[in-house]
């Protein structure tokens, strides 16, 4: 069933979504490779967001396709893990309880799965070693001895820590975060900057980060993508909002698997790159032409190969 | 500089204040009780609107601790418990009636369409102006007490339910599913436990319509119950029996009121200060 998709993990194929008479997202396409960290940029109203609910299944395009392995996403399942800028953690379910969450929602309520157990004779991760890796997960957390607390005691910085260990508890085929940082102060967003690199050169999970920072965008991706609704369209007229966003920049920033150190961040290099994608993707009076977006990753869709599917 | 002790926005009383705040209102009508009685005995010793405390004394010894001549039950405790249990069957009848249509209409919109307008609608009928409905489909008895007492707190606290339900971040939802739940498994096993709380606290404010709807279809039928005794004394014009039952009831409720809070303090310790 599974279609071969030349090595890409998920794939947006000409997607557009719109609200009654509101486009939001116009012609999107974008294809990610396993262990990608795709950074999403752009303007505020962008629709950055509604890209990451489209791969996690609460919506669905109005038009085009969203396909995770060739398949296409018909709703949140455990396939896409995400983690939110709030609400990611339940908040009845201490720290521990909330990263196991996803073990113990997968399987029947204990009484009932032990008798199906029982019938079917199948062997499952017990529950002892799920505790052991989510123990392990918390350790490296630097969390342990915060298992017991409810979200509400925790800060802001350790929910999300814990908040990106229950994702990944999962093995998500992608992770999404959605400004999983921007509610942090500026120390604690770089230690989690950090923790999230650690996690990544370690799991080498592919991840779709949406935020508004760019900064934050440069230093954590491997690759950059810019979402904006500043652009001219085919016939000349600029967009604004009525067009709906396209991806107006796509850059290679490393390897993948490659994290950067932090020192990077305040390089005159990354400065100039910086400038160059605020420019792009987010002064309304510079719009690029839809023929000459900036698409330098050589996964880019470009308009010119259209129609090869 | 200190604080104002007491007026103001912005006075900080200290403790000892605050409890003399606290017991002030009461100690006051209790003295201002007293007086007024005193001084209508001293006039007319039969008087009986005002009855002293002593008298009161004995009428609740009387009812409580010696059995009735015509019964031989204790009357006191005879009517507390048959209200309490209409209470209590027909409170638990519509908290949970209210937790499962509060919790799928929430969650589902199909049903949110089907049942929302209804209830809205359906909720805003009198219910004491159905209780001759109910005497004459249901017959006077248990369950037409019951029934009223599960009518007339059952929408309230169904809306609070939906309420509640559909101001869970959606997040939480996906983010349960992500999770491998299935659709049943978010409404049951992330959302449920997230209202329970609530839906102990929608109890909690549905007590004063229970007891409201109790003692007024008591006081039209009934053999026993508080509220029944209460319209029956007053024929002779008890007020030392009328009385303590009235503070006998405030008690039960406050008593009521405060388990319940105290359970959702217990069982759900994450409840009390969630922010994000």
């Amino acid at each position: 069933m599974t279609m071969e998709t030349s090595g890409y993990i998920l794939r947006i194929d000409d997607v557009r979504q719109q609200y009654g008479q509101k486009v939001v997202l116009n012609d999107v396409h974008l294809s990610l490779k396993a262990g990608e960290f795709l950074s999403v940029v752009g303007p505020s109203g962008c629709g950055k967001s509604t890209l990451l609910r489209l791969v996690t299944g609460e919506e669905w395009p109005t038009a085009g396709r969203v396909m995770l392995n060739g398949q296409i996403i018909q709703r949140p399942g455990p396939d896409v893990g995400v983690v939110y800028q709030h609400y990611s953690l339940f908040p009845h379910l201490t720290a521990l309880e909330n990263i196991m969450a996803g073990e113990r929602l997968r399987r029947w309520p204990q009484p009932i799965q032990g008798m199906l157990d029982l019938v079917s004779g199948e062997a499952r991760r017990s529950r002892a070693e799920v505790q052991d890796e989510a123990m392990r997960f918390l350790d490296r957390a630097r969390m342990s001895g915060h298992g017991d607390k409810y979200p509400h005691q925790l800060s802001g910085g350790q929910r999300q820590r814990v908040a990106i260990i229950q994702a990944l508890m999962q093995h998500p085929k992608v992770l999404c975060m959605d400004e999983p940082f921007s509610a942090l102060d500026p120390g604690t967003r770089e230690d989690m900057q950090m923790f999230l690199l650690e996690l990544y050169e370690l799991l080498r999970m592919t991840v779709l980060f949406v935020t508004h920072d760019l900064e934050e965008a440069v230093y954590l991706g491997t690759r950059l993508v810019a979402l904006s609704q500043f652009y001219t369209g085919e016939d000349g007229v600029q967009s604004g909002a009525t067009l709906g966003a396209q991806i107006v920049t796509d850059r290679h920033l490393r390897e993948i698997g490659v994290a950067l150190a932090p020192g990077v961040k305040a390089s005159a290099e990354t400065g100039r790159l910086i400038q160059e994608i605020r420019r792009e993707a987010f002064d309304p009076s510079y719009c690029q032409h839809v023929d000459t977006f900036t698409l330098h990753h050589k996964d880019s869709w470009h308009p010119e190969e259209d129609d090869e599917t | 500089m200190r604080p104002p002790e007491l007026f103001g926005l912005f006075a900080v009383p200290r403790r000892l204040t605050s409890v003399v705040l606290i017991i002030l209102p009461f100690i006051a009508v209790i003295a201002l009780y007293w007086i007024a009685s005193d001084i209508r005995l001293a006039d007319n010793p039969q008087d009986k609107l005002l009855p002293s405390f002593r008298q009161m004394g004995d009428a609740v010894w009387r009812m409580a601790f010696e059995p009735d001549v015509r019964t031989g039950t204790y009357l006191w405790w005879a009517d507390t418990f048959a209200s309490l249990r209409r209470l209590a069957i027909g409170l638990s009848l519509s908290a949970m009636t209210a937790l499962f249509l509060g919790l799928n209409v929430g969650m589902f919109p199909g049903l949110r369409f089907l049942c929302l307008p209804f209830l809205t609608v359906v909720s805003i009928i009198p219910p004491l102006s159905i209780l001759p409905i109910l005497f004459i489909t249901v017959g006077v008895d248990e369950v037409a007490k019951i029934v009223l007492i599960y009518i007339g707190t059952v929408f309230l606290m169904t809306r609070d339910m939906t309420l509640t339900t559909t101001a869970i971040p959606r997040e939480q939802v996906t983010k349960a599913l992500t999770l491998g739940a299935s659709e049943l498994g978010v409404v049951y096993r992330v959302i449920m436990p997230q209202v329970m709380p609530r839906l102990i606290n929608a109890l909690r404010l549905s007590l004063g319509a229970a007891w409201l709807f109790l003692i007024a279809a008591e006081a039209i039928v009934a053999t026993e119950g508080l509220g029944y005794r209460i319209f029956l004394v007053r024929r002779y014009l008890s007020m030392d029996v009328i009385l303590p039952y009235v503070a006998w009831i405030t008690l039960l409720g406050f008593t009521i009121d405060w388990l319940l809070r105290m359970a959702v303090r217990r069982f759900y310790p994450w409840y009390a200060r969630q922010g994000s």
